[in-house]
């Protein structure tokens, strides 16, 4: 048994660096956590799948496994991951063929399943104390637009748990809670019991503040961003956990960034809602009782965190299909940016409108003007005109060929609209569509769930 | 009394959950905390975005790390994958935030965060091939 026990965040999100590995095993870490999902990425999975059943998890995970398995064959350490997105099964095959690849056999890897839902929804919905209702908006289940593409419920961290107990040394979950990634590990290895409150919850802080790697070690850091060191290096995150459940937040030596008081409580109330509760599967935690001391040296400690009883039910994340999406960017200089830009966005809807292609919702942004701040930005003084203004127009349709034929609408102004100087559409862009997906976030019992939840270890 | 954007003040942080947006402002001392805290309120933060958020603002108080966090419902345009503005995942609302003014005394005016120096970028963006 560890102690401290030492966990690297090597993974923030699907498309994040592999490269990250190299220095967290350099370092040493026990546990090497991947936290590959979000609710975008669950929708770019699910469209995977649709194409191809052998999908649905992300594909990088070969990618993150060739470059930790030799450590792991070494025993060095052992990997977490929910790469296996909505089709965790897939995932572990994956994970087979690349160990077969490697020449590596005696290595066990764990599946931890049950937290899909779909097969089981209908006796769900009318057996659930919440009738799968919208948790945000307070819709009922019957208001949901479109049939459930996919319908996975956020376990929490014992299975992994019991994983490790079962002597995995790679651990495949779906959709479980981002920081239960990091608590399972912690939950093995220092005995954690399922009511041991201030512990788990000082495990889900933990957890939260590595789950999105380089964005407790300097990255995406608003405080003295230009003064972050060789953030080209941008390392990931090691914390080091002792059995109390006191942290040490830090980086591995030789890279760039920084863990100070800033980047650790930066990253504390990212997308936590109420930081006094902040809900997970197995604790609430309350991120407001937890106590940081800059240690100097890139090394943050943090204690006291408080917990409070897990609820009785788990989230769940049910999307839908909700049309498709394209869209398009034009440039224009001065003089008069801002309005022949507004007059494209007036030409382009109208001539669309002529053609009789139907779009249901519009946006057009100003980039340059107020595209991201929206009414936030301050009316410009009169005569203060600005230099240039990029049209952003995006538009959702019924189907794609709709989605597609809006764009072609915006090539010919290119020469015959009014305003002069239409510039910048880029290579192809008018033509690019995607499928969007709506979500639907909801809380089902756990009693429902968790007769379902299966942690199988194969060895290959 | 002097009066200043938080931008000169604080660090910020957002990001999302559904069509919910949390944005987060962080003070660098107690003073400054407890500034906004009486000034930085859902009301004005509802003037501050307008029809950017069609639902609920709520706020929330992180003492132990000098912070308020504000949850803005209905912000991203339907949320993640269904949004079709550019900042679906509301990267960009923390510095929208920051435009917000708030009456500060002498002293705490002068604690003024500094302004970015990147001459480290210019020198190698210069020494690329350039058009």
């Amino acid at each position: 048994m560890a102690d401290p026990v030492r966990l690297g965040g090597g993974q923030g999100f699907y498309g994040d660096s592999p490269r990250s590995v190299e220095g967290l095993l350099a370092e040493g870490v026990d546990y090497l956590c991947l936290e590959a999902l979000a609710e975008l990425t669950l929708a770019i999975l699910q469209k995977d799948r649709a194409r191809d059943e052998s999908l649905g998890y992300t594909r990088d995970l070969p990618r993150y496994l060739a470059a930790s398995l030799p450590a792991v064959i070494d025993g060095r350490t052992k990997v977490i991951t929910n790469a296996g997105g909505i089709n965790p099964a897939a995932a572990a095959h994956a994970a087979k063929e690349t160990a077969k690849q490697m020449g590596l056999s005696g290595l066990r890897i764990a599946t931890v399943m049950g937290d899909d839902l779909m097969t089981r929804l209908d006796p769900f919905q009318r057996e659930t104390s919440t009738g799968l209702a919208n948790m945000d908006t307070g819709e009922p289940f019957d208001a949901l637009p479109s049939a459930p593409l996919f319908a996975s419920a956020y376990l929490g961290a014992f299975p992994i748990a019991e994983a490790l107990a079962q002597d995995a040394d790679v651990v495949i979950t779906g959709r479980v809670a981002d920081a239960a990634l990091f608590l399972g590990p912690l939950i093995f290895e220092h005995g954690w019991t399922p009511d041991d409150w201030d512990h788990l919850a000082a495990g889900i802080l933990v957890g939260h503040l590595l789950e999105c790697s380089g964005q407790v070690a300097g990255g995406n850091f608003s405080g003295e961003w230009w003064t972050i060191p060789e953030p080209w290096k941008l390392p990931y995150p090691i914390a080091e956990v002792t059995a109390d459940g006191a942290a040490v937040i830090t980086k591995p030596k030789a890279s760039g960034g920084r863990v100070d008081i800033d980047t650790v409580r930066h990253q504390l109330l990212y997308e936590v809602h109420d930081p006094a509760s902040y809900f997970s599967p197995d604790v609430v935690a309350d991120f407001t009782s937890a106590r940081f001391e800059d240690l100097g040296a890139d090394r943050v400690r943090v204690d006291q965190v408080r917990g409070k009883p897990a609820t009785e039910t788990y989230k769940a994340l049910l999307a839908y299909h909700a049309g498709w999406a394209g869209e398009t960017r034009v440039a224009f200089s001065w003089p008069d940016a801002e309005e022949k830009a507004k007059v494209t966005a007036a030409i382009l809807a109208k001539r669309v409108e002529m053609a009789g292609i139907d779009v249901r919702e519009w946006s057009f942004e100003w980039w340059g003007i107020n595209a991201l701040g929206g009414p936030t930005v301050p009316p410009r003084a009169e005569g203060d005109e600005p230099p240039e203004c990029v049209l952003r127009a995006a538009w959702r349709c019924d189907d794609e060929r709709t989605a597609r034929a809006v764009g072609r609408e915006l090539v010919p102004l290119t020469l015959s609209a009014p305003p002069a100087g239409l510039t910048g559409m880029g290579r192809g862009m008018a033509g690019a569509s995607t499928e969007l997906l709506g979500i639907w976030p909801t809380l089902v019992d756990k009693s429902l769930v968790d007769p379902g939840v299966t942690v199988t270890v194969e060895e290959v | 009394m002097p009066r200043l954007a938080l931008r000169e003040l604080c660090a910020y942080r957002s990001g999302d959950k559904g069509d919910t947006s949390d944005v987060a402002v962080f003070a660098y001392d107690d003073e400054t905390y407890a500034l906004l805290v009486e000034q930085v309120t859902v009301e004005r933060v509802r003037a501050l975005f307008g029809a950017m958020v069609r639902g609920e603002i709520t706020r929330y108080e992180a003492p132990n790390v000098r912070a308020l966090n504000f949850v803005l419902e209905g912000a991203l345009g339907g949320g993640g994958p269904k949004s079709l503005r550019s900042d679906n995942l509301g990267k960009t609302l923390g510095g929208a935030l920051v435009r917000l003014e708030i009456d500060v005394p002498d002293a705490i005016a002068a604690r003024r965060r500094p302004r970015p120096d990147v001459s480290w970028a210019d020198a190698i963006l210069d020494a690329l091939p350039r058009s």
